[in-house]
C-alpha cells in the first residue's frame, strides 16, 4: 500500500466505476458477443483490486464486506441451479433457453438462461480472484 | 437420453459446494456430508444397476441438448458405471475414516468441500465420452488433488506436493498437445466418433504418435514404469485417509483412460501400440515391487505396491483377449476396495504405533489384536491367497496370458508369479515386523479400544473383498460381460451416435 498516492487515488475513485460499469456490460454481452461472465468477473475483480490497492486493504475491507467464499459458492450454485432447471424440464442437463420480450426503456431485448449460468460464472471469478490476491496481500502482514 | 447418468457428477459437486457455507460448523458438516455421499452412492450403484439392465445398449446424455459429435456426451457403458459405483463405495468409507482421523483442523479449512470436488473429477471422467472433456475432468480431480495434498501445510507436504503439481502440470500439458493433435488429424474429440474415423483413415504414423502420447499422459497419471517416480513420495505426505483416495481412485483414473482409449479409439495397431502396454506393465510390477522391498517404511511400502498392482492392471488390455480384460477389470475392482482399506490399516497403525517406521514398532498383536488380523486379513486379498478376492484377478491373467500364448505372454505370465511372490514377501514383512515379535517397550499412542472406532470403516471394505472372493463366479460373468461390451467397440460408437 502506498502512502500519499493522492492522484492514484483520485482517479481510481472515477475509473472503478467506469470499470465495473464496462465489466457489467461484457456480461450481458457475453453468451453471443465478445464477453462473458468469466471476462467480465476478472474485470470487475480488477476494478475492486484498483481499490484496494490506492487505499489499503483496511479501509477497503470495512467499505467491502463481502465474505469471498460465501460469493464463490453462490456462484457456483447459480450456474449449477441453470443446468438443473433443465433437467427438472425434462432436458439435458445445461440446456439452455432463450425468448425475446419488450421491455419498457429498452424495447425488444432477448434474454437467455446462459446469461443466468454467466452470472453465476461472474461471481466465482471475483471470488475467486480476489480472495487469491487478498491472502497473498494479507501474507506480509 | 438419460439425464440419471448426471447424478454422479452432479450430487458431490453441490454438496461441495453447499459444504463452503458451513465451513466453521463441524457437525453439520459431517451430517451433509454423509447424506451427501450416501445418496451419491445410492445413484452411482443404480446407475450401474440399469447400466446393467441395459447391456447391448450404453446409456448415453447429450448435454445441452447439442447432438453428438458435436456437444459433449456423457456416456455410461457397463465399465465406467461399475467404477463410478465403486467411487461412490469408496468415498462413503473414507469419509467415515476421516471423521476419526482428520483432525479437527483440517475439518475447518474446506476438507470436505474439496473431496467432493475430487469425487466429481473423478466421476466426470469415468463418465465422458469427449477426449477434451476427459482433460477438464482430469484438472478439476488434480486440483482437488494439490489442495488435499498440501492440506495441513506441513514442510515435508509442501516440498513433495510441489514436485506432485509439477509433475501433473507437464502430464496435462502433453494431454492438451495430444488433444491439439488429434483434433487436428481426425477434426473431432468426441471419442465414439474418433473411434469410427481412426478406424477409416488407418491407424498409422502419425496416429500412432498421438496413441503414445496418449499413453504417456495416462501413464504418468496411473504411476507406470518409468514415470511413477513422483508417487511414493507425494503419497507419503497428507493424512492416511487422502492417500487412500488417492490410490485408490486416482490411479484408476489413469488406468480407466488407458482402457478407454486402447480398447475404443487406438485398437488398429496393436502389433505396436498393445505390445508397448505390455512391456510397461511388466516392467511397472517388477521395479513396483522391488521398490517396496527396499523400503522400511510402511506408508512407502504401500506407496510401491501401488505401482506394482498398476501393472497388473495394466496387462490385461495389453493382452487385449476377453478373459484377459474381464481378469483386469475384475482386479481394477479388487484392488480400488483392498487399497483403499489396505491404506486405512496402515493409517490406524500409524496412528496406533506413533510411527510409520517398521524398525520401530513390534509386537502389536499382543495389545491391537483387532487391528492386527485386519491388516493380515486385508494383507492375503492383496496378495491374492485364494478364498479372498485378489486371487481370483490373478488367476483370470495367468490363465489369459496362457491363452494367448505369445512367448511375450509367456515371459508376463511369469512375470505376475514372482511379482505375486515378491508382493508376498514385503505385505508378510510388514506383518512380522509390526504385529508378530515380542513387545517392544514404547507404549502404544492409543489403546486397542479407542482404535476400534477406526477400525470400523475398514471392516466392510474386508468384508466386500471377502464376498467379491467368494462370489467370484458372479462377480466374474459380470467382469466377462463388460470385457465382452468393450471389446465391441461398434456398441458404444453406436449408442453414442445414434442420438438416442
Amino acid at each position: 500500500m502506498m502512502k500519499n498516492s493522492l492522484s492514484l487515488q483520485t482517479i481510481s475513485r472515477i475509473a472503478v466505476f467506469i470499470i465495473l460499469l464496462f465489466s457489467v456490460y461484457f456480461l450481458f454481452a457475453g453468451h453471443n458477443n465478445p464477453g462473458g461472465g468469466f471476462i467480465g468477473g476478472l474485470m470487475a475483480a480488477s476494478a475492486l483490486v484498483l481499490l484496494y490497492l490506492s487505499f489499503g486493504t483496511k479501509k477497503i475491507n470495512k467499505v467491502i464486506r463481502i465474505n469471498f467464499p460465501y460469493l464463490i459458492a453462490t456462484g457456483l450454485l447459480i450456474a449449477m441451479a441453470t443446468g438443473v432447471i433443465s433437467v427438472i424440464f425434462g432436458y439435458p442437463f445445461l440446456t439452455q433457453f432463450y425468448e425475446y420480450f419488450h421491455f419498457p426503456l429498452l424495447g425488444k431485448a432477448g434474454l437467455a438462461t446462459a446469461l443466468l449460468f454467466d452470472a453465476g460464472v461472474f461471481l466465482v471469478v471475483i471470488g475467486v480472484t480476489i480472495l487469491v490476491i487478498l491472502t497473498i496481500a494479507e501474507d506480509d502482514d | 437420453m438419460n439425464n440419471l447418468l448426471l447424478l454422479p457428477v452432479v450430487i458431490p459437486m453441490f454438496i461441495g459446494v453447499i459444504l463452503i457455507f458451513f465451513v466453521k460448523n463441524i457437525r453439520v458438516q459431517r451430517a451433509i456430508s454423509v447424506i451427501g455421499s450416501l445418496a451419491l452412492l445410492i445413484a452411482s450403484v443404480y446407475l450401474a444397476f440399469a447400466a446393467y439392465e441395459s447391456n447391448s445398449q450404453v446409456l448415453t446424455l447429450e448435454l445441452g441438448n447439442w447432438q453428438a459429435p458435436f456437444g459433449i456426451v456423457l456416456v455410461g457403458d457397463m465399465l465406467a458405471t461399475l467404477l463410478v459405483a465403486l467411487a461412490g463405495i469408496v468415498g462413503l468409507f473414507s469419509l467415515l475414516f476421516a471423521f476419526q482421523s482428520i483432525g479437527e483442523e483440517r475439518e475447518k479449512s474446506y476438507f470436505y468441500s474439496f473431496f467432493f470436488f475430487l469425487l466429481t473429477g473423478v466421476n466426470g471422467a469415468f463418465l465422458t465420452g469427449d477426449l477434451f472433456n476427459l482433460f477438464v475432468f482430469f484438472e478439476v480431480m488434480l486440483i482437488s488433488s494439490y489442495v488435499l495434498i498440501v492440506h495441513g501445510g506441513t514442510k515435508f507436504q509442501l516440498r513433495e506436493s510441489f514436485k506432485y503439481m509439477v509433475i501433473n502440470m507437464v502430464a496435462s500439458i502433453f494431454f492438451l498437445v495430444g488433444v491439439a493433435y488429434i483434433y487436428a488429424v481426425t477434426g473431432t474429440l468426441n471419442m465414439a466418433d474418433l473411434a469410427e474415423k481412426v478406424g477409416v483413415i488407418g491407424q498409422d504414423g502419425m496416429l500412432n504418435v498421438i496413441a503414445i502420447i496418449f499413453l504417456i499422459v495416462f501413464a504418468m497419471k496411473g504411476a507406470f514404469f518409468p514415470l511413477y517416480f513422483w508417487l511414493p513420495n507425494a503419497y507419503a505426505g497428507p493424512p492416511a485417509v487422502v492417500t487412500a483416495l488417492f490410490a485408490a481412485l486416482l490411479t484408476k483414473v489413469g488406468i480407466y483412460s488407458i482402457f478407454r482409449s486402447f480398447t475404443l479409439i487406438f485398437i488398429h495397431d496393436r502389433e505396436f501400440t498393445h505390445t508397448i502396454i505390455l512391456i510397461l506393465a511388466g516392467l511397472t510390477m517388477i521395479f513396483g515391487v522391488l521398490g517396496a522391498l527396499s523400503q522400511f517404511n510402511i506408508n512407502r511400502i504401500l506407496n510401491f505396491q501401488i505401482i506394482s498392482q498398476v501393472g497388473f492392471m495394466a496387462l490385461g488390455i495389453g493382452l487385449y483377449s476377453p478373459l484377459a480384460i474381464a481378469a483386469s477389470v475384475y482386479y481394477i475392482v479388487h484392488d480400488i476396495i483392498i487399497k483403499a482399506a489396505l491404506f486405512f490399516t496402515a493409517g490406524a497403525t500409524e496412528k496406533v504405533a506413533g510411527t510409520s517406521d517398521l524398525k520401530k514398532m513390534s509386537g502389536l498383536l499382543k495389545t491391537h489384536p483387532w487391528l492386527g488380523w485386519l491388516f493380515f486379513i486385508t494383507a492375503m486379498s492383496f496378495v491374492g491367497i485364494p478364498p479372498l478376492s485378489g486371487f481370483f484377478g490373478k488367476f483370470g491373467l495367468v490363465l489369459g496370458g496362457i491363452e494367448v500364448g505369445t512367448t511375450l505372454a509367456y515371459i508376463l505370465v511369469a512375470v505376475v508369479l514372482l511379482v505375486s511372490l515378491l508382493n508376498l514377501l514385503s505385505m508378510m514383512r510388514i506383518f512380522m515386523k509390526a504385529f508378530w515379535g515380542e513387545k517392544n517397550d514404547t507404549e502404544p499412542k492409543i489403546t486397542n479400544k479407542q482404535s476400534i472406532g477406526l477400525l470400523r470403516p475398514i471392516i466392510p471394505l474386508v468384508a466386500l473383498s471377502i464376498v467379491l472372493g467368494l462370489g467370484s463366479e458372479p462377480a466374474f460373468q459380470y467382469a466377462l460381460a463388460i470385457a465382452d461390451q468393450i471389446l465391441d467397440p461398434s456398441i458404444y460408437i453406436d449408442a453414442v451416435l445414434s442420438g438416442k
